[in-house]
């Protein structure tokens, strides 16, 4: 390969970089394609589903002969077509909170081909454990979005998709391309910036997308960047925090109706004795508090929800995260008021200072 | 006063339109109001806001000529 400012340096950077993309899907296959034919040297692939005809209009590595077949194990071997040097690690299952951080150590960075939220803040939330880069991508309607985040710079904290949205939408807010279509070449374009991305970190060359979200529309052929703040209190993604979440996508739950609110009003509502007040943080968590009602953690809430009083609940965690998907359980269950306490005891006690 | 306001992805569900122009809105907080008010299934949607294409996470002043995006979370692939 002969480009001004790649050549072989680039290419020996190339050729020992290790990626992982989990999802083979519209955003998968073409970064899969990309990244083997640029001379990548290990790439792990991911997806537990099979090949069906819904999504040959926008996965262009598989056609109708190979419906039904595992999609890892067909995209192994064409891969190995294209390039015999190139070494394909096959997961043919799905990413999940177990197997993500053994997995993920492996490789210098992730690209994040899934279609749901659940994996995206599964893998943003290992990555920031393991101090890994990943290139996010997802597309809705006509417009496709894509960012590079936790990126390890100096100075600077690491951005991570949670400091665009801190919590992932319940699963009835936002639909997915198989519920409502998609034109195939968006994600094309998009899984294809992806791998472009991919390359542009792995060799050092141009500017990434990074510290901005960039929108991309194809109806008008057209893009628009934002310029991404770090949160004013930047959640602490740690061991205790991921092993506390829950990462799977829960059909019965339910977004409408959470109340999240500021610690004034928490301060209201904690004093009303037709309030029940809800810690759901671990039991070795600190500081102890003396104004909950219960602590009953998020990993055995639940097996609890029956038992809780027949009042208004007001949830509280470390940041205001687990609150949340504590009360949108809640709220699936029992036809109560809801609130979660916003930016959790981290946020109570900076106002209490 | 006039202050761009747009619309991505799932939330012209909401709008129908990509964007619109308001006349008189005096920060993000009231434009929040007044867009439910418009779009009443703005009000579940989930989406960040930027100002001149600078994202932001308290209530801020608008002025004539700003550009206001309402960008809600891709999940599709």
């Amino acid at each position: 390969m002969i480009l001004p400012g790649f050549g072989l340096v680039s290419q020996d950077k190339l050729r020992s970089a290790k990626v992982l993309i989990v999802g083979m899907g519209g955003l998968g296959c073409p970064a899969l394609q990309y990244l083997v034919a640029a001379g990548v040297g290990k790439i792990g692939i991911m997806d537990a589903d099979q090949v069906s005809a819904s999504n040959l209009h926008r996965q262009l590595l598989f056609n109708a002969s190979e419906i039904g077949q595992n999609k890892v194990v067909v995209a192994a071997v064409k891969m190995n077509q294209l390039d015999n040097a190139v070494l394909i690690d096959s997961y043919p299952f799905a990413l999940n909170k177990q197997n993500a951080p053994e997995i993920i150590k492996n490789y210098d960075l992730v690209i994040d081909g899934t279609d749901n939220f659940s994996a995206k803040y599964l893998i943003n939330d290992a990555c920031v454990l393991l101090n890994k880069p990943w290139v996010y991508g997802a597309v809705s309607r006509y417009q496709g979005q894509l960012c590079v985040f936790n990126l390890a710079e100096q100075d600077t904290p690491a951005i991570n998709y949670r400091d665009l949205f801190p919590v992932a939408p319940g699963s009835g807010e936002i639909k997915t391309c198989e519920e409502t279509g998609v034109i195939g070449v968006l994600p094309g374009i998009i899984g294809t910036m992806q791998a472009a991305e991919a390359i542009k970190l792995i060799t050092g060359l141009g500017k990434l997308i990074y510290g901005r979200l960039f929108n991309y529309d194809l109806l008008r052929a057209g893009s628009y960047e934002i310029a991404i703040a770090k949160q004013d209190n930047p959640l602490m993604i740690d061991r205790d925090f991921f092993e506390s979440m829950n990462y799977v996508e829960d059909c019965v739950m339910e977004a409408d109706g959470i109340e999240e609110i500021n610690v004034a009003t928490f301060n209201s509502l904690r004093t009303n004795p037709n309030v029940f007040v809800l810690d759901v943080r671990e039991r070795h968590e600190y500081p102890a508090i003396d104004f909950s009602d219960a602590q009953i953690p998020m990993s055995e809430l639940q097996d609890s929800i029956a038992k809780l009083p027949e009042k208004e609940i007001c949830i509280i965690c470390h940041q205001g995260i687990r609150s949340v998907y504590a009360a949108r359980l809640i709220k699936s269950q029992r036809h109560v008021r809801v609130y979660s306490l916003k930016g959790g005891l981290t946020a109570y006690f900076k106002e209490a200072l | 006063m006039r202050i761009h306001v747009l619309f991505f992805g799932s939330l012209t569900d909401a709008t129908v339109v990509p964007d619109i122009y308001l006349e008189t809105v005096a920060d993000t907080a009231a434009l929040k109001e007044l867009l439910i008010q418009q779009y009443p299934l703005l009000r579940t949607a989930k989406y960040f806001i930027a100002v001149n294409q600078k994202m932001v996470q308290e209530n801020t002043t608008l002025k004539t000529g700003d550009t206001v995006a309402l960008m809600p979370p891709f999940s599709g692939g």
